[in-house]
């Protein structure tokens, strides 16, 4: 065994997966790696059809094969990799080593099982507690994501969406899993019920000491919960960073866009909202070059041939853009002190 | 002097449910100016779609008044709303559901145009197809192009494209950017402004993200509950909140600036059913300041400053 130099609790290199059918091939994640250390929260963030849910599926070995492919160097949860894992290691890990919050509440929820039922399901199987314990557990998971432990043998109908997706997330840290991925976890709720789940996100992962992965599209999420960044676009990590390295020094040109197309409270409303131009790419299409080339507004001739080399700017700041191959090449978006 | 375009005067729109009243708006007043922009915000279930609804008479009003122009769009025959209707479009949040999945781009821009006789000739209807396409920015190529093989983004512009067929002067965009990622979303906002600047036309604007509404709303609307809390100018509101509820709402935003950390106000619970509800103000359950008051019975909207619209008791201890 090589000898560990971080402790790391997921570490992928080079991980690709398309969809095959009899029509086309979707190239949906091309040649992503990175790293997480134990009790960072890293976002993970685009737009849809980036690749962000297929690749944080791909962690728990939940891409649908056929038509999926999974190919990686190293895919690894807290050290064991898992393309190598028979369903029984795998079972034991799911929810174990790595748990996840799904985007919908509404649905990922069995309609015919109490929620007491569903959070103490996974205790029984990974703790081996008897019903009587497991249940008492789940009133005490309960409580904890803020719901009184009476309503454990209640139904989900009978909660509103903010309450589902606190159950959810109770199931998710019932068995105080290493690595949580939170997948898209309030896209589906109110504001203000958003910051309540928030916050408790936030407070459950100091207490559990969790390392997270949040898939997300909403920059100001990121902004209050992360500490990593990796944006994503057409199956590529475009750029990696420190929360401070993306939000005030932004490199890449895709970057740059999103913020700028981004309404912000408070900003100068005199000013219009700058959007990128075009469409996302065709993921059934392979691309020589850069795949943001032809959005690009600093594109050049070389930007279409060949993806660009990652650079390394600072500690750990990654960029996927070949224009700073030359020396004094900057994007507009004004570094921030 | 600024021309008043709507008037709406004591809007309700009840739910008759098997178990009780459900009560979607209750009592909704404001005007609008012609070529301005009424932003309505609340969270799921505050009754901004019905009250925008409840305005086009897609939902017949329970009771209250909507002049359009000084006309009382609830005392109109069919006729009259025939034309009405015209004056008045809706653009929807969801630019999939509501195309027909079996017409062509140009078909669905040609529907509205011939069915209601706005365009005379085949030649006339046309080069109007080819306009509104222009209008909204899609492609000449697009023609003959389907739903489904078009992106949100795009869809939407249809849907834009249909709702200025009928030439309005006022759209109720009810969440037009909310199923859209934020690039694309940014392109059809700056297409909406332009459209308004271009054509002077007047917007409702209903959305749950205020964010969107601050980059082009003159008004914003706060609702809870089916009633509206606070309105007032957007720089005001988003700079001298009042309502309780408004100061949480717009605290509950995430900002994607770093170090923007504000004193977040989470608040407690969720929102209240709104069947049978009883003469107390709606967010009193939820509200840090709720005294006894708040609780024995409702609030009335009150002008506080210029413009400035509260229904709260407690407003004289927000402001300084």
């Amino acid at each position: 065994m090589a000898e560990e130099m971080k402790d790391l609790a997921l570490e992928v290199k080079n991980l690709n997966i398309r969809f095959e059918t009899d029509d086309e091939t979707v190239y949906a994640v091309n040649g992503i790696s990175f790293d997480l250390e134990k009790q960072k929260t890293m976002a993970l963030v685009g737009e849809t059809g980036a690749g962000k849910t297929t690749t944080v599926l791909s962690l728990l070995k939940l891409v649908q094969s056929p038509p999926g492919v999974v190919n990686a160097d190293t895919l690894k949860v807290v050290g064991n990799d898992v393309m190598k894992m028979t369903a029984t290691e795998l079972e034991a890990m799911r929810g174990k080593d790595i748990a996840m919050i799904f985007q919908d509440p509404m649905s990922s929820l069995n309609p015919v099982m109490t929620v007491g039922e569903q959070i103490a399901e996974s205790v029984m199987l990974h703790e081996g507690l008897d019903e009587k314990a497991a249940m008492e557990h789940a009133k005490e998971m309960l409580a904890l994501v803020g719901i009184s432990g009476d309503r454990v043998n209640d139904y989900p109908h009978q909660f509103s969406g903010g309450m589902k997706q606190r159950v959810v997330i109770a199931i998710a840290l019932a068995c105080r899993p290493s690595i949580l991925i939170a997948d898209e976890p309030t896209t589906a709720l109110d504001v203000t019920i958003q910051a309540q789940v928030l916050e408790l996100i936030k407070k459950l992962k100091d207490e559990y000491k969790t390392s997270t992965i949040l898939v997300t599209h909403d920059l100001g999420i990121v902004a209050e919960t992360c500490d990593i960044v990796a944006v994503m676009y057409a199956g590529k990590i475009i750029e990696y960073g420190s929360l401070e390295e993306i939000f005030n020094h932004t490199k890449h040109p895709y970057t740059e866009g999103l913020f700028n197309s981004l309404p912000v409270m408070g900003g100068d409303r005199s000013q219009k909202l700058k959007p990128i131009k075009g469409l996302t790419p065709d993921p059934s299409k392979i691309y020589p070059g850069c795949t943001f080339a032809e959005r690009c507004p600093y594109a050049t001739e070389k930007c279409t041939q060949g993806f660009p080399e990652y650079k390394k700017f600072g500690a750990t700041h990654i960029v996927a853009c070949s224009r700073y191959d030359e020396p004094d090449f900057h994007i507009e978006r004004k570094e921030i002190d | 002097m600024s021309e008043v375009l709507l008037d709406v005067r004591n809007l309700t729109k009840f739910f008759q449910t098997p178990r009780g009243t459900l009560h979607a708006v209750d009592g909704v007043s404001f005007t609008i100016e012609k070529g301005k922009v009424l932003g309505i915000v609340g969270e799921s279930g505050c009754g901004k779609s019905t009250t925008g609804r409840a305005i086009l008479r897609l939902h017949e009003p329970t009771s209250g008044e909507v002049f359009f122009e000084g006309r009382d769009v609830c005392k109109a025959n069919k006729t009259e709303m025939k034309q009405l209707r015209r004056d008045m479009q809706l653009i929807f949040q969801d630019p999939f559901a509501s195309l027909d999945p079996r017409m062509a781009v140009n078909e669905l821009i040609r529907e509205p145009l011939i069915r209601n006789h706005i365009t005379k000739g085949k030649a006339e209807t046309e080069k109007r197809v080819k306009e509104l396409m222009d209008l909204v920015g899609l492609a000449e190529r697009l023609y003959n192009a389907y739903p489904h093989e078009l992106d949100g983004g795009r869809r939407q512009r249809i849907g834009i494209a249909r709702a200025l067929a009928m030439e309005p002067k006022l759209i109720v965009c009810d969440e037009p950017v909310s199923a859209l990622d934020v690039s694309i979303q940014a392109q059809v906002i700056n297409l909406l402004a332009d459209l308004q600047e271009e054509l002077g036309l007047t917007y409702i604007f209903i959305t749950h993200d205020l964010s969107v509404v601050y980059y082009f709303a003159d008004d914003i609307a706060v609702m809870y509950l089916g009633k509206l809390v606070e309105k007032a100018p957007a720089e005001e509101l988003f700079k001298n909140p009042v309502h309780p509820y408004t100061k949480a709402l717009l605290s509950a935003i995430p900002i994607p600036v770093l170090g923007a950390k504000k004193d977040r106000i989470v608040m407690r619970g969720e929102i209240t059913s709104p069947i049978n509800l009883p003469d107390a103000c709606r967010f009193a359950p939820r509200c840090d300041f709720a005294c006894e008051d708040c609780k024995a019975h409702d609030c009335a909207l009150e002008e506080i400053s210029p413009g400035h619209f509260v229904a709260c008791h407690r407003w004289r201890n927000f402001v300084e």
